[in-house]
């Protein structure tokens, strides 16, 4: 298990290094920041001072050195616009993306997978073709287009929740958050529900999928020649053993909702880290962008380390093949 | 025969298909008595495996009991729905399966699924159940059964899992274990010791047996009776040893031709031309006048049943005649022409 885990931090390591340098070289191919951020009508004089400034004249290995030396020192650079070391940046955004994500994940998770469950026991009932259908509409609809179509209901329409914004927050563990008091709740359910769509329909039908196959099984079988109640074959026999392919797209999912809750964001204006690195693209804000994206992949190697050491948990086989 | 606990009597499987409808068991009738062993016998496709669901009740859409009786210590199991079948499965009748990798659940431990089989019928505290659980492995001759309980299924051989099956089996001592081809996926010397295990378990603790196999070498040196089925209909019944002695009907004597310990080396091995019928297509009248070398006219006909006492049967116009009865290596010669 340790030997496991060491190497598992080890690729995470390079997965890392590897995706700085082609982060640094993708946005250095952007072009320079200093030609979008001055005046066109300031002189040469200024431009190469600021250029020289923030150290673009020197080539480009050097500054990816520079760069990474900074990080291991926990410095990611100044934003370009802000003014601020990017890590405050982005962490100050941090918490209302994650709420944000993680409701989204909660309300998918908690409708998915007995939407999917039931879908998949009985595969061909109505209630099933119904679920279905939804899950079609899950994920091939538009995000940004339900999003505005939620507004309109609930906000314009019935004026029963707030049209955007994140509302009122309260400090929780020093991370300001909003799911704590229930005027918080009216103004993330929208938004969370609307990332959540799309995870939802992917749920539904990966549950379903792993269902009918698993009640086919012959020890689904076995179980009920045992005389097992249908509740237990379902709780004990299926659900295990769908949860490796769910605990996969759940974190590929978290960790997708975290980095890409853009459009949701935009849409009801919830002040995350997706609206953040869009603003910062359209202002070629280099540090924000290399140490968002580098935080991104971070967050991915992370929740990819957690899966791998659940699946353990889930599948003693891949124990066994982890220890040899 | 002392009264029978199981009885199938008339009992008729259909399977609904774009095709049409499949009379996958097709009024079978059997019965077995207390600590006896019934050998269920027939090719892949004879309905022997369906025959054995149909009686616990586990047929799943498209399929259906169409008709006919099951009846265990003379309660009707084709009546019971839901909870009282519920009930019944793994308590009074039990089941074990054909492939020990696969009946098994790869992510739950053995202790987990069995402490699961115990609390469905009774309602005992966790570690009741799992002592119960450790004396029926070790009552199936398993090893160190309290480790093998925090073992995974993939931990332990096939014959070991398949132990595990029938102590599964076993748990609440039911009257009669249905076993679908068990050591057909085992080798050979696991398959001998799992068959001794279980003519022990019969005569010791009186569960009857209905031993669903191919194998006919299995069923001579375990089962007490013998049912031979072909497309869905049972063309056979006697004791073992009679019916091995002494087929009556075509097709058991052609199964028993092609038995290679039977047959004489360096020559070619007989075996019965053309293989299992459709279902969706079955001849009018015998299934298997097609095939056999003894067909006549009649053979278009639905085949009479031939009751030649003793419990004997046989569903043929022209079964072979016990006088006339050649030995086997010359009935074997009839059915040289598959090559």
């Amino acid at each position: 298990m340790i030997g496991f885990f060491i190497q598992r931090v080890l690729q995470a390591l390079m997965v890392i290094v590897a995706m700085s340098v082609i982060v640094f070289l993708g946005v250095y191919a952007i072009g320079n920041p200093i030609d979008v951020m001055i005046d066109p009508a300031s002189d040469q004089a200024l431009r190469e001072a600021l250029i020289q400034r923030y150290g673009l004249d020197r080539p480009l290995i050097e500054q990816y050195f520079v760069f990474m030396g900074n990080l291991l020192q926990g410095d990611l650079g100044e934003s370009f616009i802000y003014r601020l070391p990017v890590l405050n940046l982005i962490l100050s955004r941090f918490p209302a993306t994650l709420e944000l994500a993680l409701t989204a994940m909660m309300i998918a998770t908690c409708l998915g997978i007995p939407l999917g469950l039931w879908a998949g026991y009985k595969p061909d009932s109505l209630s099933a073709k119904v679920i279905m259908a939804v899950s079609v509409l899950g994920f091939s609809v538009p995000t940004f287009w339900v999003g505005l179509l939620l507004i309109m209901t609930f906000a314009v329409e019935l004026g029963w929740l707030p049209s955007g914004g994140r509302g009122p927050v309260t400090e929780v563990l020093g991370m300001p958050l909003s799911i704590t008091t229930l005027e918080g709740w009216s103004y993330i359910i929208l938004p969370a529900f609307n990332l959540a769509l799309f995870k939802l329909g992917l749920l539904i039908r990966l549950t379903r999928a792993g269902t009918i196959e698993v009640m086919s099984s012959d020890y689904v079988r076995f179980a009920r020649a045992q005389g097992l109640s249908e509740g237990k074959v379902v709780g004990l026999h299926v659900l295990k053993n769908i949860s490796i392919p769910i605990v996969t797209v759940f974190g590929l999912e978290l960790g997708s909702t975290l980095a890409f809750a853009v459009v949701t964001e935009t849409v009801f204006n919830w002040p995350g880290m997706g609206k953040l690195i869009i603003d910062s693209i359209t202002v070629l804000d280099r540090p924000v962008m290399v140490a968002y994206l580098i935080l991104v992949v971070f967050l991915f190697v992370v929740i990819n380390l957690v899966v791998d050491l659940i699946y353990g948990q889930l599948d003693p086989r891949i124990r066994v093949k982890a220890a040899s | 025969m002392s009264k029978p606990v199981l009885s199938v009597k008339d009992l008729r499987t259909q399977f609904h298909t774009r095709t049409g409808v499949l009379k996958a068991v097709d009024g079978v009738s059997f019965e077995v008595g207390r600590g006896r062993i019934l050998g269920l016998v027939g090719e892949s496709g004879s309905g022997k495996s369906v025959t054995g669901y149909s009686i616990l009740g586990l047929i799943e859409a498209p399929g259906e009991i169409a008709g006919g009786e099951v009846l265990l210590n003379g309660q009707d199991l084709t009546r019971l729905k839901g909870e009282a079948i519920r009930r019944v499965r793994g308590a009074q009748i039990a089941m074990v399966f054909q492939d020990p990798m696969m009946t098994l659940n790869p992510v739950l431990k053995i202790g987990t699924q069995m402490i699961a089989a115990v609390r469905a019928h009774d309602k005992v505290s966790k570690k009741a159940a799992r002592a119960r659980a450790r004396d029926a492995l070790a009552k199936v001759g398993i090893p160190s059964p309290e480790e093998r309980l925090d073992a995974y299924p993939h931990q332990l051989s096939g014959g070991m899992r398949q132990r595990v099956a029938i102590a599964i089996a076993l748990l609440h001592s039911p009257a009669v274990i249905i076993a679908d081809e068990p050591t057909t996926a085992l080798d050979v010397s696991i398959q001998g010791q799992i068959l001794a295990e279980v003519r022990r378990l019969a005569d010791e603790t009186g569960t009857a047996f209905v031993w669903v196999t191919h194998d006919l070498a299995v069923v001579s040196s375990l089962a007490d009776d013998i049912c031979v089925m072909y497309a869905g209909r049972v063309v056979e019944t006697g004791a073992a040893a009679d019916v091995i002695a002494a087929p009556r009907h075509p097709y058991t004597a052609g199964l028993l031709a092609s038995v290679p310990a039977e047959h004489e080396p360096g020559t070619r091995l007989p075996q019965v031309p053309g293989s299992t019928p459709s279902l969706a297509n079955l001849p009018a009248g015998c299934a298997f006048a097609p095939r056999c070398f003894r067909a006549g006219p009649a053979c278009t006909t639905t085949p009479p049943v031939q009751d030649f006492g003793d419990g004997r049967t046989a569903l043929c116009h022209y079964p072979i005649e016990t006088d006339s009865c050649q030995p086997l290596s010359s009935t074997s010669t009839t059915y040289r022409s598959a090559s």
